[in-house]
């Protein structure tokens, strides 16, 4: 059974529209909204705050504790709040790709992404709007989960649902075993293999788990490929972006938040799009690879897909250009260093330069060599296989989906282990498979099952 | 000649009898009409009570107060639980009954009840009067006068019996069918439909060579149903094993041509889980064999019920294909297996309380509402007769929740999903099978019998110390706390991991391996503490202990989706006012008038999108 919007959730959606904004708002309401938002938060205790206070800090992964962004956090206490529950709205840089990560972290700490106008009907059923309101708030969750229900089949590529109904089927089957060993005893039938279904539990695990694992990928691809552009400030960083977008206007979208440490552009490069992110604003030294000791920046670095080095060639000695490029290695990240300004080098130097390993020389202004470097990034971040597998989760529904079934079925497993009797099995089968039946949006019901076990088995005395 | 009645029970059957009980023992004044005295509380098909979720049924019967289980417990021949192996929710009680001791018990026990009379005739018609209920009509035209009449017609309106190409009218076989009943209904806007169901032969005992069968005995130590005083068995009788084979096969398939079933003239459904023998063959032809449960009718009768050889083919093909099986060589047959074909009314024209909605103090329970079996009519009954009584003293129905009881499952099924086929219960239908187990029906629901008034001050007492004593030794157990040094010899001993450090006893008890008599092992005083508890109390808290992460998983579950439940709506809320409603979602709605929220979200067709946007509704 599966109901829109359990009153006694916490749920969490983002407030503000996508898209390119100078700040977004994540919104949390419900009786543990401050808790489960304290858990991400490092700062002041906000369980210990009071109502309508804004508070500065970080949100974190507390899985890592690595820091997403720097944020403000606005506390509401019920009933002043506009759901008259406990609220918390988190104000962040303007980043798809920064919101999709609070709202993964906050949904870990034990949010639940919110139903279409949830928290609209919140507010009404704790008596903040009158009907007409009410009726309009009943429309958008008519539309909307028309709409989102055509989204999420349209999202869901062939291969994902085919295999995840395929197993499911098999999972149904298993369930089905189950309950026929426990209604039906004292029949003379074959009952279910504890060895086949561990096997069936492997296989879905490991067709779940690359699809929860691509979700990562699947919000960069959605939501840019985040590029770490350094390199000091006179490399001609802004004439490269220039380049890139091979359009005359300032392509820099400054996004100035109120504590001001990062900048992003966005490029689309071969049908891809990238999120350059300028770490100059970090307040580290202006040089983000000389601040590589620093954790923040380094944290930057290892969390990009790519990361592009720009130095000016006609000004830096090739000694220190060799010293950084060994530093990069041993950070992972895949990078280009790039060799600006080649147009005004002699040819001396552009032959010594071209030796270094990883290096690319060309001219942000006169444009020689930026083909090639748009290519050597393609290439970099090896998107062209990635556009080919098909199999990608972007949706945050089905990637929480995936989890609880994962979870579930992990919890299968451990009965299996454990040898709990079949009833307590079947519980947790039951679980795994209503976590699967939101996926592919078909519900199990007991009369599947019990259909299930009448046209394979002879039963009844 | 006869009074007012409050409650006229039609029908002598489980659920009429539970019924009659019922409301009589609240209070009403009840008359229960029959077509026939002599069978009141028959057992029409096999002579057993309880199996897996169906135990579970008489239990609950049992802790509100109906007399189901006190019957069997005093008719029994044979008691086993049934899938010990498979964890404490899936125990089941099942007996084996004297077939004609169990009838006796009812009939003794109906006597017994001041406010009950008795009246033998056929009801052919209910007296209505501006859409509500006022009495019954008989056979005989007699009019009997009433605030509330409750149908419990069984298999006998307009019951038809097929056997091989015979066909005739009756309820059970040598009885007559009930008729006039349906026709009246449907003019009263009632939806009827067809079911079927069927019966093996019964066998001469003494013909039969149990050397050729595999014995299954009762239980060494036998429980029984009823958690008041009754006794439980000193000795048993024993049911055997035996198996059809190919030869057997092939004989019955020469009858399939007069077969009522494959030949069409058997119109009704017929349950899936419960097919005839032929049926059987016929879609399981790679089965070389069916089992045969052999069943003994009583103590001292010596007929047997062939359970497993359910069968409308003709008596002739019956009798030489049943010679077929092992140890049933020289078979004599008392009567044929016969099909049965009857009249039900879709149970989704009635309320939670299982009063019609189109008929003001009409209720309907058993058979009549498609469901099979004793255990489901009994549960019926006895909800029709609490709330039969409720009604006539102005009170709120008696409902029970799916995370209740079974009984709460079968009702809410059965008025929510109707059933295209005869409806049995199973625990698979139960979402929340680990908190509905047999162990704790009486800590379930005797307190709610009791406040209906159909169990003693005395009975109550008895379950509130029980549970007093439970929260006590759980209580205990967490700071009883023992050390490695004391007990991990004896740990190992038991095949247990030893324990590092002191620790209290319940972490032992929560491992699957580790039962609360494996600890009166460990230590002395812990042994003569515990002593001082009944087996039932022990065991009790040990399920409690050893499944609790699971126990209260589903009560989260239970308490989520009972806050739906506990959201009522009203029955003449009008849907069409609400325009964002999915247009099936509204015809349901209109058609099925739920109750509450929770009633609601169970309607096949209305979506948790509508369930979403009545929430608002309801939020006005």
């Amino acid at each position: 059974m599966q109901f829109i919007g359990d009153p006694e959730d916490t749920i969490v959606a983002p407030a503000t529209a996508p898209g390119v904004s100078a700040i977004a708002i994540v919104r949390l309401s419900g009786k543990n909204a401050i808790e489960i938002a304290n858990r991400i938060f490092r700062g002041k205790n906000l369980e210990d705050q009071a109502t309508h206070t804004i508070h500065f800090g970080t949100v974190v992964d507390p899985k890592d504790n690595q820091i997403i962004d720097e944020v403000l956090v606005s506390l509401f206490r019920s009933p002043n709040s506009f759901t008259k529950e406990d609220s918390i709205e988190i104000s962040t840089h303007g980043s798809q790709y920064i919101v999709q990560k609070i709202m993964k972290v906050l949904i870990g700490a034990g949010a639940r992404m919110a139903q279409p106008g949830e928290f609209t009907k919140r507010a009404f059923l704790n008596g903040r709007m009158d009907l007409a309101q009410a009726e309009a708030v009943a429309d958008l969750i008519y539309s909307d989960s028309e709409a989102s229900h055509h989204a999420a089949i349209s999202q869901m590529r062939g291969g994902f649902s085919k295999e995840i109904e395929k197993l499911r089927e098999e999972l149904i089957h298993f369930a089905s075993m189950i309950e026929l060993e426990l209604d039906f005893s004292e029949e003379d039938v074959e009952f279910a293999n504890r060895g086949e279904l561990t096997k069936l539990i492997q296989n879905l695990l490991a067709v779940m788990n690359p699809l929860i694992r691509s979700f990562d990928l699947g919000n960069v691809i959605k939501n840019g490929v985040p590029t770490v552009i350094a390199g000091k400030p006179n490399a001609g960083k802004s004439t490269l972006l220039n380049a890139l977008l091979n359009e005359e206007r300032a392509i820099v979208s400054e996004i100035p938040g109120t504590t001001r440490d990062v900048i992003e552009d966005e490029i689309n490069i071969g049908g891809v799009q990238f999120r350059f992110i300028d770490t100059a604003g970090l307040r580290e030294p202006t040089d983000t690879i000389e601040a590589m000791g620093v954790e923040r920046a380094k944290k930057k670095i290892e969390e990009a897909f790519l990361l592009l080095y720009l130095f000016d060639l006609t000004l830096e000695p090739i000694e220190s250009i060799k010293e950084k490029i060994t530093q990069l290695n041993d950070v992972g990240t895949p990078f280009i260093a790039i060799g600006n300004k080649k147009d005004k080098a002699d040819n001396q130097l552009i032959e010594q330069f071209k030796l270094l390993p990883n290096t690319l020389l060309l001219s942000a202004t006169t444009k020689e060599g930026i083909d090639v470097l748009k290519d050597t990034i393609l290439h970099k971040v090896h998107l062209d296989e990635v556009k080919k597998g098909d199999v990608l989760v972007t949706n945050i529904r089905h990637y929480e989906n995936l989890l609880r079934a994962k979870t579930a079925l992990m919890d299968v497993q451990n009965s299996l282990d454990t040898g709990l009797t079949n009833d307590f099995l079947a519980m947790e089968l039951k679980h795994a498979l209503s976590a699967l039946s939101e996926i592919t949006g078909e519900e199990i019901t007991t009369e599947d099952l019990l259909e299930n076990i009448f046209s394979k088995f002879c039963i009844g005395k | 000649m006869f009074t007012e009645y409050n409650v006229i029970v039609v029908g002598g059957g489980h659920a009429g009898c539970e019924a009659a009980a019922a409301a009589a023992n609240m209070g009403s004044k009840v008359l229960l009409v029959t077509m026939n005295m002599a069978t009141i509380g028959q057992m029409s098909c096999n002579p057993a009570m309880g199996g897996v979720a169906k135990g579970q049924i008489v239990r609950e019967i049992d802790a509100l107060g109906g007399l189901s289980g006190i019957v069997s417990d005093k008719s029994m021949i044979q008691f086993r639980m049934l899938n010990r192996s498979k964890g404490p929710a899936m125990w089941s009680p099942r007996t084996q009954n004297d077939r004609m001791r169990f009838a006796a018990e009812w009939r003794l026990a109906l006597e017994q009840i001041p406010n009950l009379d008795m009246w033998q005739e056929m009801v052919s018609e209910i007296l209505v009067a501006d859409n509500k209920v006022c009495g019954v009509k008989t056979g005989m035209g007699l009019e009997i006068r009433s605030k509330t009449v409750i149908l419990t017609n069984g298999t006998f309106l307009n019951g038809i019996i097929h056997i091989g190409e015979k066909q005739f009218g009756g309820g059970r076989t040598g009885e007559k069918a009930a008729t006039g009943l349906t026709e009246q209904l449907v003019l009263l806007g009632f939806e009827a439909g067809r079911m079927k169901t069927g019966t093996p032969p019964r066998i001469d005992g003494r013909s039969l060579n149990y050397e050729l069968m595999e014995e299954q005995k009762g239980d060494e130590i036998p429980g029984k149903f009823s958690f008041t005083d009754t006794t439980p068995l000193k000795h048993q009788k024993s049911c055997y094993i035996t198996y059809t084979n190919p030869v057997v096969h092939e004989i019955l398939e020469t009858g399939f041509e007069k077969s009522p079933m494959f030949t069409g003239r058997i119109k009704g459904t017929g349950p899936r889980y419960c097919p005839s023998i032929e049926d059987k063959i016929n879609r399981f032809a790679e089965r070389t064999r069916h089992q045969i449960f052999v069943e003994p009718e009583g103590w001292e009768t010596i007929e047997i019920y062939m359970n497993g050889f359910s069968t409308s083919l003709p008596e002739n093909v019956q009798f030489k294909a049943l010679r077929n099986i092992p140890g049933f060589e020289k078979a004599k047959m008392f009567r044929p297996g016969y099909a049965i074909e009857y009249d039900y009314f879709p149970p989704t024209q009635l309320m939670q309380s299982l009063e019609t909605r189109l008929i003001d103090g009409l209720y309907f329970a058993g058979q009549i509402n498609g469901t099979t079996g004793y255990e489901e009519a009994a549960g019926q009954g006895l909800m029709a007769g609490i709330n039969a009584h409720l009604k006539i003293t102005g009170n709120e129905p008696f409902v029970l929740k799916r995370s209740e009881a079974y009984i709460g499952v079968l009702i809410d099924d059965l008025i929510n999903k109707g059933t295209e086929e005869p409806y049995r219960m199973f625990t698979s239908r139960a979402e929340f099978r680990i908190l509905l187990r047999q162990d704790n029906a009486d800590l379930r629901l005797t307190e709610k019998g009791h406040s209906l008034g159909l169990i003693s001050d005395k009975r109550l007492d008895t379950v509130l110390d029980k549970k007093n004593e439970i929260s006590k030794l759980k209580a205990d157990l967490q700071l009883i706390k023992v050390a490695p040094e004391e007990v991990n010899e004896t740990l190992i001993g038991f095949k247990t991991a030893a324990i590092r450090e002191k620790a209290p006893v319940i972490n032992l008890l929560k491992r699957p391996e580790f039962s609360i008599h494996h600890l009166k092992h460990l230590d002395s005083s812990l042994s003569e503490y515990l002593n001082a508890y009944s087996n039932e109390i022990l065991d009790q808290v040990e399920i409690q202990i050893k499944y609790d992460v699971y126990i209260k998983k589903e009560q989260h579950l239970a308490s989520k989706i009972n806050a739906l439940e506990n959201q009522r709506m009203n029955p003449d809320f009008d849907y069409d006012s609400i325009k964002a409603l999915s247009a099936e979602g509204r015809e349901k709605l209109k058609r099925f008038k739920p109750a509450t929220l929770g009633q609601a979200s169970r309607i096949s067709g209305v979506s948790p999108a509508d369930i979403s946007i009545l929430m608002i509704y309801l939020g006005k």
